[in-house]
């Protein structure tokens, strides 16, 4: 199925996920911890979104209410054009086959009691695909796909190396010929040289099928290499997004830059200005009023304070947006006559 | 591996064993000519002889202690196999759906089982006894409700870890039912723990069982278990030490057996040690 010409294949509204804090010995509800709170972008097909930010900043939890693995509190998640919030049993059911997930940690996401058939088959019989006999065929062009042989099959997943068995979790989210992957930190519990197998694996695997991928990382190195886009998250808000090349040298945001800064330099002798952001990432059961990086922010101003910045677009084609007063026209106080820089300092 | 072998050929071993008492209690006592009530008015209190054909020997009674061990074992292991399925189904689904669904319920049903295990366990058996008389389902009933709850705890602990791993979320992102979801992946985590547990179960109902019989709350004569043939036996231990030997030996290598078959069937059943 086409998407429709100027259409993006995933659009996500102002969605959020907050999750009840419980308290007393009633377990009566005293507050919500917002993981997510109004995230809203789109995903072209076969594109890559990078979703970077730090530890507990509300990636995962994105990235799991798109797929309704969570229920979303508020806003609007569009796959190929129909609304999927409000989805349930049989058409939601059918619409995961175009959505699926790769998973973090490569030894918690295969069952130790299962072989390497038995995981693979299930989403094919799950949703009944092609005929029995059939399947087992299937699955096997689903392992020679991935880089690894037929006969494996019959093997459990405790047999194989950490990159082998990631090599089977892209497998599994390929079974139901997915438009939408989302990776959520596909690469983190690997070595280096096999988190690079990986990545190649995947933007080959996405030129092969045209899969739109929402990659969840908290490395800016691995962001870089496979992104089209790039999206930095701070307490469940989105502050920055832009194509990854105009994300990594002309950060607008004080927190890409902080976060940007961080990265090191593979030029020997060549100084680096790293930005340290004072004090810790406020409790997101707890946050901050106005802006929610204000506490930890170098160039707070007072209505950071009290007014949550509205996202805008920072350039002509609209497509890097930045939600920032001092990059908002409307705030930027004008008697200190700083106007909001544009390169990395 | 080497040691895998071993511990496989010492489960098979316990199964040989195992199914073997199985046969020799259902069928033993049809080749003796003597039946497990009806006294041998000749021979009170002989150790064991050929020519009289009471090859376990007589109790004080003149009984054949052949018969009777093996009319005593058909209590025993039918007392373990009942109440062990019993608290295995009571247990497993109560466990499983406290820890699978969590939050509230779990707590409701967790703090149900604490006041269960609260109540002294022979005070509730000697209550049941004296409201419905002695009866030896009252027995398969009273072990089974009691040794459930920690089958229950267990279960719970294991399904409330099973829970939060990433191939359940994978099996909810590919549109599994909860129903699928429970038999495809958690059912299947579960069953090493479960077996193992079933497997040291059986011997300890064995072992409740021969300790309410030694108190006198459990199977009435004239039939009998192994567990009120050793009391009967330990009071006669001077002066026929024949009539403790054999239902002892025959209740040590069933519990052993059960052990050692528990251990393989762990192993069996992990596919790591494969």
């Amino acid at each position: 199925m086409a998407v429709a010409a100027g259409q993006p294949l995933l659009r996500v509204r102002d969605l959020a996920r907050y999750f009840p804090v419980t308290g007393g010995i009633i377990r009566r509800t005293v507050g919500h911890l917002k993981a997510v709170d109004g995230v809203s972008f789109d995903l072209e097909a076969g594109q890559t979104l990078g979703l970077v930010g730090e530890s507990g900043c509300g990636k995962s939890t994105l990235g799991r209410t798109i797929l309704r693995l969570h229920d979303p509190c508020r806003g609007q998640v569009v796959l190929d054009g129909m609304d999927i919030t409000a989805l349930s049993g049989k058409a939601l059911k059918q619409k995961r086959r175009d959505m699926q997930m790769i998973f973090q940690d490569p030894f918690a996401s295969l069952s130790p009691r299962r072989t390497v058939m038995q995981i693979l088959r299930e989403p094919l019989d799950i949703h009944r695909i092609g005929r029995r006999e059939d399947r087992r065929r299937q699955v096997e062009a689903l392992l020679e796909t991935v880089g690894l042989s037929p006969p494996m099959a019959s093997r459990y997943p405790h047999e194989f190396s950490g990159g082998q068995r990631q090599r089977i979790g892209i497998a599994r989210a390929l079974a139901l010929n997915p438009k939408f992957i989302v990776a959520d930190e596909a690469v983190s519990a690997l070595d280096v040289s096999v988190q690079a197998q990986i990545l190649n694996l995947i933007t080959d695997l996405q030129e092969r099928f045209g899969i739109a991928f929402l990659f969840i990382t908290h490395d800016l190195g691995v962001v870089r290499h496979v992104s089209h886009r790039v999206a930095v998250m701070y307490l469940g808000r989105i502050v920055e997004s832009a194509p990854v090349d105009r994300l990594f040298e002309h950060p607008h945001h004080p927190y890409t830059r902080a976060l940007l800064s961080a990265i090191p330099s593979p030029e020997p002798g060549r100084k680096r200005i790293r930005i340290i952001l004072p004090g810790e990432v406020p409790s997101p059961a707890n946050p901050p009023p106005g802006c929610p990086f204000h506490p930890r922010c170098p160039e707070a101003m007072d209505i950071c304070r009290t007014r949550v910045p509205k996202t805008l677009a920072v350039d002509a084609a609209g497509l890097h947006q930045v939600s920032c007063h001092l990059h908002d026209p409307d705030h930027v106080p004008s008697a200190s006559g700083r106007p909001p820089s544009t390169e990395n300092s | 591996m080497i040691s895998w072998h071993l511990k496989n050929r010492a489960s098979l071993a316990a199964l040989v064993v195992l199914v073997g008492m199985v046969v020799m209690v259902i069928f033993g006592p049809m080749i003796s000519q003597w039946d497990h009530e009806i006294p041998d008015w000749d021979h009170y209190s002989i150790p064991p002889s050929l020519e009289t054909d009471h090859w376990f020997g007589t109790d004080a009674l003149g009984r054949d202690l052949y018969v009777r061990t093996m009319v005593g074992g058909r209590i025993s292991l039918l007392v373990g196999l009942v109440a062990t399925l019993v608290s295995l189904v009571i247990g497993v689904t109560y466990g499983a759906v406290a820890g699978y669904f969590g939050g509230r319920l779990d707590n409701l049903m967790m703090r149900a089982v604490d006041v269960i295990y609260a109540l002294p366990f022979m005070f509730l058996v000697i209550l049941l006894m004296v409201v419905f008389g002695r009866n030896i389902f009252l027995i398969f009933v009273a072990i089974g409700a009691i040794n459930w709850l920690d089958m229950a705890r267990i279960v719970r602990g294991q399904t409330m870890s099973l829970k939060n791993k990433e191939f359940m979320e994978a099996a909810r992102a590919c549109g599994a039912t909860e129903r699928q979801v429970i038999i495809r992946h958690v059912v299947p985590n579960l069953l090493g723990v479960v077996v193992v547990y079933v497997t040291l179960t059986i011997p300890q109902v064995i072992l409740v069982e021969s300790f309410l019989s030694f108190l006198g709350l459990g199977v009435q004569e004239p039939l009998t278990s192994w567990g009120a043939l050793v009391n009967e036996g330990a009071q006669e231990l001077e002066t026929a030490p024949w009539s403790l030997l054999f239902p002892a030996s025959f209740l040590a290598i069933t519990l052993f057996a059960f052990n050692f078959l528990g251990d393989g069937l762990r192993d069996a059943l992990d596919p790591k040690d494969r």
